[in-house]
């Protein structure tokens, strides 16, 4: 038998089920709680400019860095009063969706 | 002049636009391991019946030198043939021509056909090889797919419609086969997708081949947007000749009648299924035990494979059957398999074919990525589908149908005509091993063994509900049938629906949740 012809035991509503799993389920994206200190990139694209850095405090609205993405210049801003804990990327770096920017105290 | 000499010309000038992009091209074309627009045609159609209409037709663009470019035919052969005696209007478009680019003269020629097959009610295959928008044309360029795709729109519904990627299929061009019925992709040759490669990297600094983002087997295996898949051409062709065999010519005509065959001798209905609704089965197999010369056209095969879907003949009528896989995530419904079958069921119950459930599954997924990615959106537009669909829907539950599941394989109360179920069907709102923990939790909570129980619980719960009897005692089942006695109750209760007539409120159009 190939490999994923292999049977696994899959639950639902407490019962036990003989069956294949398929890619897309067993490779399914485990839910993690959003973490409200974490910035993270909202869409893939380039960091243009940082303005902020680690120790700093910012207020609710202000620019944290830009987000060069799809030809747009998105400003990224600080969603409440804080610290700047750390800076995790770099100017003109390219970033992924969803990856962490900037991390507050 | 003479005849002979009028004739000579004729010769003379198309023997030039024939050849199309000429030799060098083509010779580019068979290098890349593709036929020819012209041999595809030939190798799908019967022999001779091709016959080609607006090969003389010239673009009229003249900036960048383009009023220098002749472009044979611009770069699409359209016509009409027959496949196995069936008529068909076909265009396949001509890569060795300007990369088979599209300009208003090539898409003109495509909606000509189109509307040659809406008014004559003709199936319309489209063979799709094309590098994109021939840009020097600019606007008129965008122009020529907007008409393609208010055209594939309006014969939705009308004629069956099929799209063959046989090269690459990519920006707006890829618009117009998601709007047809079929989609068929050949392995290392289809290429589909919205944005290339070139600007994944640009815009986003992420690099993916061709293949990888939008190949033949992406397509068929993880989006879902092709529903056959070969491994070349000449595999493609026959999938499609096989396909043509069960859907009618338009939506005023039912499929061709076949000579009634029975199932082959090696599927027997009776050894298929576990009674143990906890083990699997392989749907397919319980399928081909049912239906004529066990002789099953499954579509979408490789892509949500929890849920089953394609054409067979019942006393050689065609059936369109949906059928819950248990064999993969148990049967399950969610977004994929909600996805994949409510467009079938549309599919059928435009083209008159009437509608096969099969059920055997535990519910929906459960799940936050499924919740997230809508499933209730998803899940929805099977119900949608099946409720609206007015054509003969006979379903057999086998084993397991708990919960929402049960209501949305076309059950009673989503307007089956005929619900047959099976001894060994279990109808209950869920498994007797959640229904035990939910309804015994403070017996089971306060025993001294919890764990025996639980189980005496199950147990019970088991030998009151997991059976049809109390569905059938309140009428939502018409009957209980053995498996052997199955196929002769579907044929029946098709047969005797052959004039089925049912009205729905007047509208413009419904609005199902897509």
């Amino acid at each position: 038998m190939e490999e994923k012809d292999k049977l696994s035991i899959f639950v639902i509503d407490d019962s036990q089920y003989e069956t294949r799993l398929t890619e897309k389920f067993k490779f399914r994206r485990p839910y993690a709680k959003p973490n409200p200190k974490h910035v993270l990139a909202y869409i893939p694209g380039v960091i243009q400019e940082l303005r902020v850095q680690a120790g700093q405090t910012v207020k609710w609205g202000d620019s944290l860095l830009v987000l060069e993405a799809m030809k747009m210049k998105n400003d990224v801003t600080a969603l409440y009063d804080g610290t700047v804990k750390s800076v995790h990327v770099q100017k003109n770096e390219r970033v992924i969706k969803n990856q962490l920017l900037i991390e507050f105290e | 002049m003479s005849l002979a000499s009028q004739m000579l010309e004729f010769f003379r000038r198309k023997a030039k636009v024939i050849l199309g992009g000429g030799e060098k091209a083509i010779e580019k074309q068979v290098a890349m391991g593709k036929l020819t627009a012209r041999e595809r045609i030939t190798a799908i159609l019967d022999q001779e019946s091709f016959h080609e209409y607006d090969l003389f037709v010239e673009h009229k663009c003249s900036d960048f030198n383009m009023d220098k470019k002749q472009l044979p035919a611009d770069g699409v052969i359209t016509g009409t043939g027959k496949i196995s005696g069936f008529p068909v209007c076909i265009f396949a478009q001509d890569f060795t021509v300007a990369g088979g680019s599209l300009g208003l003269a090539h898409a003109r020629k495509i909606t000509k056909i189109m509307d040659h097959a809406m008014k004559l009610g003709l199936p319309l295959i489209g063979i799709n090889d094309s590098g994109g928008a021939r840009i020097q044309e600019g606007v008129n360029s965008l122009a020529g797919y907007g008409e393609i795709f208010y055209r594939n729109t309006q014969a939705s519904g009308v004629i069956p419609q099929i799209s063959v990627i046989l090269g690459p299929c990519a920006g707006g061009a890829v618009y117009s086969p998601a709007l047809t019925d079929f989609v068929f992709v050949v392995d290392k040759i289809s290429k589909m997708f919205i944005t290339g490669p070139e600007v994944i990297k640009t815009v986003l600094g992420e690099e993916i081949s061709m293949e990888d983002l939008g190949g033949a087997r992406v397509q068929t295996e993880i989006s879902g947007n092709a529903h056959f898949f070969a491994h070349s051409e000449e595999e493609c062709f026959e999938q499609i000749k096989r396909l043509v065999t069960f859907i009618p010519w338009n939506n005023r005509k039912r499929p061709d009648a076949f000579p009634a065959r029975q199932p082959k001798p090696e599927f027997d209905v009776e050894k298929v299924i576990p009674v143990n609704p906890r083990l699997p089965y392989d749907m397919r197999t319980l399928i081909k035990s049912l239906c004529d010369d066990s002789d099953f056209l499954e579509i979408q095969e490789h892509w949500a494979a929890n849920i089953v879907i394609g054409f067979a003949r019942l006393n050689g009528e065609t059936v369109g059957i949906v059928g819950n896989q248990p064999l993969v995530l148990a049967g399950v419904l969610d977004v994929d398999s909600s996805d994949k079958a409510a467009r079938f069921i549309r599919f059928c119950d435009a083209f008159n074919i009437p509608l096969i459930t099969l059920v055997d599954l535990p519910g929906y997924l459960p799940g936050v990525d499924q919740e997230h990615a809508g499933v209730i959106r998803h899940g929805a537009k099977i119900l949608y589908a099946y409720s609206e669909a007015t054509v003969p829907k006979v379903t057999v539950i086998l084993r397991k149908a708990y919960g929402g599941g049960y209501i949305a394989m076309c059950s009673r109360h989503l307007g089956a005509d005929f619900v047959f179920a099976w001894p060994t069907a279990e109808i209950a709102v869920m498994g007797p091993e959640g229904a035990a923990n939910i309804i015994f939790r403070s017996e089971i909570a306060a025993a001294d063994d919890p764990d025996a129980m639980r189980q005496t619980k199950v147990q019970e719960y088991t030998e009151k509900f997991a059976n049809p009897y109390i569905a059938a005692a309140n009428g939502h089942v018409d009957a209980v049938i053995g498996p052997h006695e199955t196929r002769e109750f579907l044929i029946h209760s098709i047969e005797i629906s052959r004039d089925k007539q049912e009205y729905r409120p007047q509208k413009k159009h419904g609005i199902p949740p897509f």
